[in-house]
């Protein structure tokens, strides 16, 4: 399919400089150089050390990209870049460096939802999102439900976190734990390891009263915490796997209730998973279960696809160029806090 | 030749097109918050009104600062992007340069003088040169009070000097650098031999993050071997 337009994605929300490269729905590149190691010492992203390694690694990821792709910078039909949310100045490099393309280039640009990027890119592995579906998005700075009619252009948000995204809360009892940064992944890790049933953490915002699709991580990151120091202060030995497989079960048995629940209530019959936390191999797991008894079709796209990558914007501007969408101006800010229910910024 | 420079180090958003015998069209705005709304729009601009395509130009001089590191990266990352795909190459330029050539240029000063922008948290940006218009010190970032009595009692041009007139005895214009000047000064280095900086950002400080104290590791080594 030749004639499908060839996409270049630049993704800079956090601490990952992704360049994707895809034609339509086919992916030829998936370039990402991370920072996450001048991190870690901090126990978190840094937004200025993030901005730096953007700006240092964006032409050799483009290059990178191009040579994965087998196509030349000639080749490309359009620019896609997160245009929002993220850190600022983080963000900023990506747009700036999209628009310095996009003029040199001449091609138009499209400043795109980093949420629907998480949710579109399912789209380079297992074809055509359906629509409407349901996505789960859930990451290191969100936690979402979203109704979605139309990829490009209308996402309902039904719910989100009130207070800690769903990786922050691995981030923080990883830190309880004393295992380091990111979270995510070591807790996986050591839940495999663990009993899940062992301790009973708090499942929060599940109560009748409360609202059906936020959700809640903060208190149990600090009930978690609080069972940990007891354990510490009365001398006895932490059950380290036993905590992680415990904690992660009661954030993921949240997600995963609320999300089947938000497709019954809404008559839908797929449900998207995206963002870095659905990468975590108990929620994938457990979603499938949870779907399959419900009648769901579940798509989530490869862990490396679930991660903050290009291909996923170069997805999402992809699908904008197949329905015929206006390309964004030159003008477009960089929007920390641009919200979900706007796929693309215009101007 | 034909020299596309730009600048965003400072509140001034400011792009020119040179042809090495002298500006053909240029377009400064001055907002400290909208670098990357007003850059891209801008260069667009200043092509159009010059008459000139992007596949025209030859050579690229961006502002590398010191400057603000959120507005002065755009200018940066723009430029390694337009010169990566054109294929053309990209030089730096120290922004304070730029602002001396320009105050020069416009005979606000003729005897060694210092400039100065505004470095933000009560500091500034500055450097100081000689009757010649070479630089002799800096760049360097330290609070106006601060700086050797020598220099503060020199000739200062830019805003970091205007803010502290108190410091700075002898306040002059202009206020902001502008890329009319940063290409003058690129050409002349390209042409006359004297080189050009890379184009890579002078922040001269470190970002600011605390290492965290306090965490407790309970279970040193672990499954996989992250922890």
């Amino acid at each position: 399919m030749a004639d499908e337009p060839l996409v270049l994605g630049i993704e800079t929300s956090c601490d990952e400089t992704g360049i994707g490269i895809v034609r339509g729905t086919t992916l030829l590149a998936d370039a990402v150089a991370s920072s996450v190691d001048e991190h870690a010492r901090f126990g978190g992203v840094v937004p200025e050390v993030a901005s730096r390694a953007h700006l240092e690694a964006m032409v050799p990821t483009v290059r990178r990209a191009l040579a994965d792709a087998g196509v030349t910078m000639h080749d490309i039909d359009a620019i896609a870049v997160t245009s929002g949310p993220g850190l600022a100045g983080a963000l900023l490099v990506g747009v700036a460096a999209a628009k310095g393309y996009a003029v040199a280039l001449d091609k138009p640009l499209y400043g795109v939802n980093h949420l629907a990027s998480h949710v579109c890119v399912d789209q380079l592995e297992h074809g055509k999102l359906p629509e409407p579906c349901m996505a789960l998005l859930v990451s290191g700075g969100h936690s979402s439900l979203l109704l979605v009619p139309d990829i490009t252009a209308d996402v309902r948000p039904l719910g989100s976190t009130i207070d800690d995204a769903a990786g922050e809360a691995f981030d923080k009892v990883a830190r309880v734990l004393g295992l380091g940064f990111p979270g995510g992944p070591v807790i996986d890790r050591w839940a495999r390891e663990g009993d899940r049933s062992a301790i009973v953490f708090p499942r929060g915002l599940t109560g009748p009263r409360d609202a059906p699709f936020d959700f809640s991580f903060s208190g149990l990151k600090t009930s978690v915490a609080r069972w940990v120091e007891a354990r510490q202060r009365a001398g006895e030995t932490v059950p380290v796997a036993d905590v992680a497989a415990s904690f992660q079960e009661a954030v993921v048995d949240v997600l995963t209730r609320k999300a089947i629940r938000a497709c019954k209530e809404n008559g839908v019959e797929h449900l998207m998973m995206g963002g870095g936390v659905s990468a975590n191999s108990r929620l994938r797991a457990l979603a499938q279960e949870r779907c399959d008894a419900a009648g769901i079709v579940l798509r989530v796209p490869r862990p490396g696809l679930c991660t903050d990558n290009g291909a996923m914007v170069a997805a999402l501007g992809a699908e904008m160029v197949a329905r015929d969408r206006a390309p964004s101006t030159l003008s477009i800010p960089a929007d920390s806090s641009m919200p979900v229910t706007v796929s693309q910024a215009l101007s | 030749m034909l020299l596309l420079a730009f600048d965003t180090a400072t509140p001034a958003v400011t792009v020119a097109l040179h042809d090495d015998s002298g500006v053909l069209a240029d377009s400064t705005r001055v907002d400290a918050r909208r670098q990357g709304e007003l850059l891209a729009p801008g260069i667009v601009d200043v092509l159009r009104a010059a008459g000139r395509t992007r596949a025209e130009l030859t050579d690229i001089a961006v502002g590398v600062g010191p400057g603000p590191y959120t507005g002065l990266r755009v200018g940066i990352v723009t430029a390694l992007a337009l010169g990566d795909a054109l294929g053309v190459p990209v030089h730096g330029v120290c922004t304070l340069d730029a602002l001396a050539y320009a105050a020069r240029r416009d005979g606000t000063v003729t005897g060694p003088f210092v400039a100065a922008t505004d470095a933000r948290r009560k500091e500034v940006y500055w450097a100081r040169y000689d009757e010649a218009g070479a630089r002799v010190e800096g760049p360097a970032v330290d609070r106006a009070g601060e700086l050797a009595e020598e220099v503060r009692g020199l000739p200062a041009v830019g805003a970091g000097a205007a803010l502290y007139a108190s410091e700075f005895g002898d306040v002059r214009l202009p206020e902001h650098p502008d890329a009319a000047a940063l290409a003058a000064f690129a050409v002349e280095r390209l042409v006359g031999g004297g080189g050009l900086l890379a184009a890579e950002p002078l922040y001269l400080r470190r970002p600011d993050a605390q290492v965290p104290v306090g965490y407790k590791v309970v279970t040193p080594g672990g499954p996989g071997g992250r922890a």
